[in-house]
């Protein structure tokens, strides 16, 4: 089926294309109406799930910003906000440092094992979580650091690799390796030509390769629960703990804050991937 | 010579030299090596270099990541606890016939090491273990920590009626300490005397005097094991401590054991107390062990209790393993597990089940949308994919929250039925906290992971084809069944792999809308690590996924690579 209808086009074959964009327009109101809901109801001046009457005949009345208040004035949701904050950013450094080394090497034309090697950095993406979780609950408690800062950082850093070195070695399958030849020969040692050649070349694809990063920190609750302690609690976790236990709509002020974050990253994302292509000619946009 | 003429000469050398190889030997490099060995050179040091850049990698994902999953495998068949435990019964139960109840050695034995982990508090860890297999042990190893401080008192009071010196903890210092260790002990306790409160240095550790293991060897073993514990544990002193009543349990034993000379033939100190207690013991008055654990707790006179602790003495177990899939280990082999406690065959089931039913869902809404994608000009498709992105980016908890808050018998989807008409306000449908609302939130969280790769197959078949079959006559239905499905195959299945994949362990979405009927074989592994602390039981449930994931896996690398994996 192409995009437009043919003018010769029978009437059994016009119903299906209308009906086709219909089922369309169903999916994706299955796939963005959940999340949509959700940002209404945040606004709910009442502690209830639903639309109240009054949210419906659209009273200003209806609407507050109560639970936003709650977010921000409530000691819980603060400290959880604080640890999100300490935790993502350093787990993400370092995948991204690691990461986009190891993503260099392995984009060389000669690395030994290279398949072996790609599938065990691969894996953490893989694996499913609470596996992860089990396996790194025994073994940090065994060395001590269950329960800590660090081991958070550390298991978060471990899951956030494998978009890193996905992304990474994207971005490098359309590097023009002449390029860091030409600055050898212009006497420029690997260090400098690192950072003034490759650097900004794929610098795109490791800017995106660290937002998956961050993003798989900033939103994990499976490792956290297990590695960490309540000290180490995080939006995710509190969010997890408040769905299980005693539902408040606090949680949908946290959910619509969150939403917005993602609707940042994922323009910050697009724009890097289409500037990316754009360069290196692979799309007409 | 002129320095011209030399430097000729030199390079006419070279040259020579560089032809005379050319003729007899291999090529060479500038730098007169041979050219295959410089080649090789080059490509050993490129080798290097790259694995120089991964190996930073490489470790930290070891150390971090794949170390702790080594660490569960090793997990779900260790079992040291029981040998470590109680090492003497598992010693003493190693010629056991399992056909009746075992003798008084092994009740002995039992003593001993039952004494000494009750003093450590060790008994409730054991007993837990052993519950996960025989369910009633671990209140029979709680009751029996408290009981066993009695067992061997007929004894110990017998020889205090017969010499008071036995009471004393000199006596027994003076049997069974090294005399080193004795004017060690003196020198700290002059030292501790002298420092006061402050001084905090142990004790030196306990050792036992030469030669006496030979005369006396269950008293030697339990006497240690008296002192060892009570400095370790209360940070006391031997010398300042009664023996447990099984120490004195254990001499009645080896003196009736002994022949009378051996006894004679010890010459140490504590000599003369010891012949006359040697006389004495053939008069005791005596008592069975199995009756005295019998009343402490009826398990210890029954054999389900000794045929767990001989099937469990290995420190290596495939019951974990067993349990896992629903059967046990008993002493005539492997069984399956009783009707009402075989629950995790059907948890897997359920698991693998819905885990397709998820897929299918993901495949049927999946397909028309990256269809539509991929057959839209670059524009409208670029903005469709937001929609579709927008769900990818957001937070699980946000999805999951949201289905929570929708599906709800008082949410908004009832509501909307309700206000149409379609159900009465008293039938509200149950969505949540069963396995549809399981399938319905995992379909929604997991619906971009086909979209996206199916949509990157599908942007690469040439629409010719489909334009091609149809002017030679197909119909719409005939060209996209023939010709274009079969283009898009290889993305339905990387989808369906990697939605598979990520459904089948998924955790967080099921304990939160998939009640008690809608979840994972992960929710079981998270009560067990979490609640009930089975955690062998919780990494063997653990490895079985993992080994199905692996397999998986190993598919997709073979039909897709896993080098074309493509984010966004």
């Amino acid at each position: 089926m192409d995009h437009k209808l043919p003018p010769y086009a029978t009437l059994g074959q016009r119903i299906w294309f209308y009906a086709f964009r219909v089922i369309c327009g169903l999916i994706f109101f299955f796939l963005i109406a959940p999340i949509l809901t959700i940002i209404p109801l945040s606004f709910n001046a009442e502690s209830f799930f639903t639309f109240t009457p009054g949210m419906l005949a659209l009273d200003p009345e209806a609407y507050s910003l109560r639970h936003y208040v709650d977010f921000f004035t409530n000691p819980d949701w603060q400290q959880a906000l604080r640890n999100s904050v300490m935790i993502a950013p350093v787990a993400t450094i370092l995948s991204v440092s690691l990461g986009t080394l190891a993503a260099i090497g392995l984009s060389q034309s000669h690395v030994p094992f290279k398949g072996a090697i790609m599938a065990i950095l691969i894996s953490p993406m893989i694996v499913p979580l609470i596996i992860s979780a089990a396996g790194m609950y025994f073994f940090y408690s065994r060395i001590g650091l269950q329960g800590t800062y660090w081991g958070v950082v550390l298991a978060h850093a471990a899951l956030g690799i494998p978009f890193v070195i996905i992304t990474v070695t994207a971005t490098l399958v359309g590097f023009d390796r002449s390029l860091t030849r030409a600055a050898a020969s212009l006497g420029a040692n690997p260090v400098t030509t690192f950072f003034r050649i490759q650097m900004p070349l794929i610098l795109p694809g490791v800017i995106s390769g660290g937002l998956f990063a961050f993003i798989t920190s900033f939103d994990e609750v499976v490792v956290v629960i297990f590695v960490g302690s309540a000290a180490q609690q995080t939006l995710p976790w509190q969010m997890f703990t408040g769905l299980r236990e005693q539902i408040s709509p606090t949680i949908l002020a946290v959910a619509t804050i969150l939403v917005v974050i993602s609707i940042g990253l994922l323009t910050v994302v697009e724009l890097l991937r289409r500037r990316s292509e754009r360069l290196r000619g692979m799309s007409p946009g | 010579m002129t320095d011209a003429s030399a430097g000729n000469a030199s390079q006419n050398a070279a040259t020579a030299r560089r032809e005379d190889a050319a003729r007899t030997g291999p090529m060479l490099a500038a730098d007169g090596r041979p050219l295959k060995a410089s080649l090789n050179r080059a490509l050993r040091r490129q080798k290097m270099r790259a694995l120089l850049l991964i190996a930073p990698l490489l470790i930290f994902i070891l150390v971090t990541f794949v170390a702790p999953i080594i660490d569960m495998l090793f997990r779900s068949v260790e079992n040291q606890i029981v040998s470590e435990t109680l090492p003497r019964t598992v010693v003493a139960l190693d010629d056991w016939d399992a056909q009746d109840l075992p003798s008084e050695d092994v009740y002995a034995a039992l003593a001993y090491d039952f004494n000494e982990a009750a003093e450590r508090r060790r008994h409730t860890r054991l007993g837990s273990r052993l519950n996960y297999e025989t369910t009633g042990l671990s209140s029979t190893f709680r009751r029996s920590g408290r009981g066993i401080e009695d067992v061997g008192e007929t004894y110990a009071e017998q020889f205090i009626d017969l010499d008071e010196a036995w009471e004393e903890p000199e006596t027994w210092t003076a049997l069974m300490a090294h005399p080193d260790w004795l004017s060690a002990q003196a020198e700290w306790a002059a030292e501790a005397e002298a420092a006061g409160r402050d001084f905090d240095e142990p004790e030196p550790a306990f050792r036992l005097a030469p030669g006496i293991a030979d005369v006396l060897p269950e008293t030697a073993d339990a006497y240690r094991s008296f002192a060892r514990t009570i400095q370790q544990e209360d940070e006391d002193s031997p010398t300042e401590e009664e023996p447990w009543n099984t120490v004195y349990l254990a001499l009645y034993r080896d003196l009736a054991a002994q022949p009378a000379s051996a006894v004679a033939a010890y010459f140490g100190p504590i000599a003369a107390e010891l012949a006359a207690a040697d006389a004495a013991v053939d008069g005791f008055e005596t008592v069975s062990l199995r009756e005295v654990f019998g009343e402490m707790d009826d398990a210890w006179a029954e054999m389900p209790m000794w045929e767990t602790i001989d099937a469990f003495s290995d420190p290596y177990t495939a019951g974990y393993f067993l349990a896992a899939i629903d059967l046990q280990l008993t002493p005539d082999g492997i069984e399956a597990q009783p009707e009402d406690q075989r629950i995790y065959i059907l948890l897997f089931q359920r698991t693998i089940f819905m885990s397709l039913v998820i897929t299918i869902s993901c495949v049927l809404l999946g397909y028309p949308i990256a269809y539509l994608l991929s057959n839209l000009p670059a524009r409208t498709s670029n903005l469709l994919l937001i929609l579709v992105l927008l769900p990818f980016w957001t937070s699980l908890l946000v999805r999951t929250s949201a289905w929570k808050v929708l599906l709800q018998q008082e949410g908004v989807i009832n509501d909307i039925l309700v206000w149409v008409g379609f159900i009465a306000d008293d039938a509200r449908l149950q969505l949540i906290n069963n396995q549809t609302g399981t399938i319905i939130a995992m379909t929604h969280i997991l619906l971009p992971f086909m979209i996206l790769p199916l949509f990157s197959v599908m942007k690469t078949i040439p629409p010719y084809y489909v334009r091609a079959a149809k002017s030679l006559g197909a119909t719409n239905w005939t060209a996209f069944w023939r010709v274009y499905f079969p283009q898009s195959i290889p993305g339905i299945g990387a989808g369906c792999i990697l939605v598979f994949i990520l459904s089948i362990g998924y955790y967080i979405t099921p304990e939160l809308v998939g009640g008690r009927t809608g979840t994972f074989i992960s929710n079981r592994i998270a009560f067990h690590i979490s609640e009930s602390l089975n955690w062998g039981l919780a990494a063997a449930l653990g490895s079985i996924l993992l080994a199905l994931v692996l397999v998986l896996y190993w598919i997709y690398d073979r039909m897709v690579g896993i080098d074309n994996v493509k984010l966004g």
